[in-house]
């Protein structure tokens, strides 16, 4: 899960990393009282920004000054309801204005290949940092972190000289370093962001923008993340399947997709939108509408309500079942079938096309043909099925 | 001889007497594998029936079923909260092979223990959030159906578990040497890159199926491994060519981020490898039939 800026900015503070005052809000009205605040702390200037889980908000002019409460509500209105990168901008924090003498870039990072962690830092913040390590991978100083001893006083010390930071402060950002550190493993993060990490005109380490990503994974440890869900924006058919513990992500194809196990359905997808490309007509052809992998060992219910979230989706014209039974038993994949046609009875329209293989896989084919439902197609194999599911959605379409 | 799990693995399940553990350890030994005990915490002791009257003794920690069984490789299925203490006790315990089948298992949680067993140098880890690994005709670490494939002389390795199950299965009538199950998630203990030098170096794999989806750049240094180390013919397959960027597709590894980690990139880099990729799991086995058959 990203977290919006303020979020991160609330997280950094808790873990005592040093931050400018900041609060968000929703509405023009909100935006004006939070800029009184806040305001009255920093000289009357605050600084209104997007909040968007994407990168060039301020190159959007998602990002504005303003000198009095009165500009800031104007920026406040202008900037909410924007729409940046196909973000709807429902949310801004209106923070503390800061004189910045330097910009510098800091982060922390699950390094995937060497199964580690990585610090980045660089005298050269404030800019893109992919197109900085491309430009100039010299001013970007890369340090393994061990997982296990973290960042301690000698690793902070040992990233300032490698960023090369000036001296007068290499202390203060060793020190914002070590609690950075804290937000990573005490929060269970995969990304902790500072760009920038600024040095004020007075000298002082401020982290003026955050970006942390968290670990799904580890929600059992920390109960409080949960509220941290921008559930608001999430698609409602993800909503519900989310509900359900069902792992679903909503694309915008015409055929539905079930399979079990993350790999075989990423598959499934491929292979549906190849035989796609036999059918409809350019810039048209039949594609998947979803991912769903119903995991291993699902029982009938979680095939009802799988099949449940893929028949909502106004866009799905065909559904096709791909289940390979590891642990997953076919014959529950098919009672699941039997068991969600029942409950919908007149309201079943869409065609399905279901390919079993593996444990319990005649049992499964067989109950399939005693119910002998007319919208239910069984093939043999998996090409076969995403062949025929694509053309019963294209001949959906035409329809 | 196969690679890592054989007929003379003497296997322990940590978590045996919950129900997952159960189930996955009958299956377990009803494709022959042997199982000299399980490990749980505070029931040392006792003892797990299974059926044909086998009985499998149960220890209070890894360190006592080696001592009394001298078993050398650890199925751990214990829940993803309590996984990287059974872990580091497995390390702790010097088991040569921790197979690893849990899923959700926290980052942070996979990162320490993989490090502690780097710093140990005495256990292999196989995943977590993986199918585990099977030697067809010998053993079977893990949740992979043994009656899928029988033994042959095709080596896999794969990321996704259904993805391994439905490769097998297309290639049943050749068989394999070892499949490897090695766990879709961003932190593994094993890599392409181990069993592709593991299968390199296995008299008994002639040919090696590799299994990636999209997520992280272990494919693109797979394929440079393959370039310098391998000599035996490799076939590939990625998942994910369709999938959008920013979203996760299941695996908590198999993301697209930006420009890196498309299923394109690493297709591209292992042709350049010389690794031959198929377009579909059947295409990549019609590969893969065409080798075997040419190399008599």
């Amino acid at each position: 899960m990203d977290l919006f800026e303020y979020q991160a900015r609330d997280m950094f503070e808790a873990h005592g990393v040093p931050v400018l005052a900041g609060a968000v809000a929703e509405t023009v009205e909100e935006a004006r009282a939070a800029a009184e605040t806040i305001g009255a702390l920093s000289g009357g200037v605050v600084v209104v920004k997007a909040q968007v889980k994407v990168g060039g908000r301020g190159k959007a002019g998602g990002v504005k000054v303003a000198k009095s409460v009165d500009e800031a509500a104007d920026a406040a209105s202008q900037i909410l309801g924007m729409d940046i990168k196909g973000h709807t901008v429902h949310k801004v924090m209106i923070a503390a204005g800061a004189q910045i003498a330097e910009e510098y870039y800091f982060s922390i990072l699950l390094d995937r290949a060497n199964r580690s962690y990585l610090a980045m830092a660089s005298k050269e913040g404030g800019v893109e940092i992919e197109v900085l390590a491309v430009e100039r991978p010299e001013a970007l100083a890369r340090i393994p972190v061990d997982p296990i001893v973290g960042i301690d006083a000698a690793k902070a010390k040992e990233i300032v000289d490698a960023a090369n930071f000036d001296e007068d402060v290499k202390g203060q950002i060793a020190e914002a370093m070590q609690k950075l550190w804290t937000v990573y493993r005490d929060e269970d993060a995969t990304l902790v962001e500072v760009n920038p990490l600024v040095k004020t005109t007075d000298g002082r380490i401020v982290a003026l923008d955050g970006k942390v990503t968290l670990d799904d994974n580890a929600g059992f440890r920390h109960p409080g993340h949960e509220a941290l869900e921008d559930k608001a924006s999430a698609d409602p058919l993800e909503a519900a399947a989310k509900a359900k513990d069902l792992n679903y992500v909503r694309l915008d194809g015409a055929v539905g997709i079930i399979g079990n196990g993350a790999g075989l359905v990423m598959s499934t997808l491929d292979v549906v939108a190849y035989a796609g490309e036999e059918f409809g007509t350019e810039g048209n052809h039949p594609s998947p509408a979803n991912f769903l992998d119903i995991g291993g060992g699902a029982s009938a219910q979680v095939m009802i309500d799988g099949l449940h979230i893929i028949l909502n989706d106004q866009n799905v014209k065909s559904v096709l079942v791909n289940v390979f039974g590891g642990i997953t038993a076919c014959d529950h994949v098919a009672n699941g079938i039997v068991g969600a046609l029942k409950v919908l009875g007149d309201e079943a329209t869409k065609p399905l096309v279901v390919r079993l293989d593996g444990n319990k896989v005649e049992e499964g084919r067989r109950i399939l043909a005693e119910f002998g439902h007319p919208l239910v197609t069984v093939e043999e194999t998996m090409d076969g099925a995403a062949r025929k599911a694509a053309e019963l959605a294209s001949a959906a379409n035409k329809n | 001889m196969a690679i890592f799990l054989n007929a003379d693995s003497k296997v322990i399940v940590q978590g045996m007497t919950g129900s997952e553990g159960k189930k996955h350890t009958q299956l377990m030994l009803t494709s022959g594998t042997n199982i000299v005990g399980g490990v749980t915490p505070g029931k040392g002791g006792q003892k797990v029936e299974f059926d044909s009257g086998v009985s499998v003794p149960v220890f209070g920690s890894v360190a006592e079923a080696i001592e009394a069984t001298g078993a050398n490789v650890t199925v751990v299925f214990v829940p993803a909260k309590f996984t990287k203490a059974a872990v580091i006790e497995a390390i702790d315990a010097k088991i040569p092979l921790a197979v690893v089948i849990t899923e959700g298992v926290a980052v942070k949680d996979s990162a320490e223990f993989w490090t502690y067993a780097l710093q140990a140098g005495t256990t292999r880890i196989i995943g977590p959030n993986c199918p585990g690994v099977i030697s067809p005709g010998a053993s079977n670490a893990g949740i992979i159906p043994a009656d899928i494939a029988g033994p042959g002389r095709i080596g896999l390795v794969s990321k996704s578990g259904t993805l391994t199950y439905q490769m097998m299965y297309e290639l049943r009538d050749i068989g394999f040497s070892t499949a490897v199950g090695i766990g879709g998630d961003p932190v593994i203990g094993t890599t392409h890159i181990d069993c592709l030098e593991a299968f390199e170096n296995d008299p008994d794999t002639d040919a090696i199926v590799m299994i990636g989806e999209i997520g992280g750049d272990a494919e693109e240094r797979a394929a440079a491994y393959i370039k310098d180390h391998v000599t035996k013919p490799v076939v590939g397959y990625v998942a994910g060519f369709t999938a959008p960027e920013g979203k996760t597709m299941g695996h908590a590894g198999a993301i697209v981020s930006g420009s890196s980690g498309t299923a394109a990139a690493k297709k591209e880099a292992l042709e350049a490898a010389g690794v031959k990729v198929g377009k579909t799991p059947s295409a990549t086995a019609s590969l893969m039939r065409e080798i075997m058959k040419n190399l008599g």
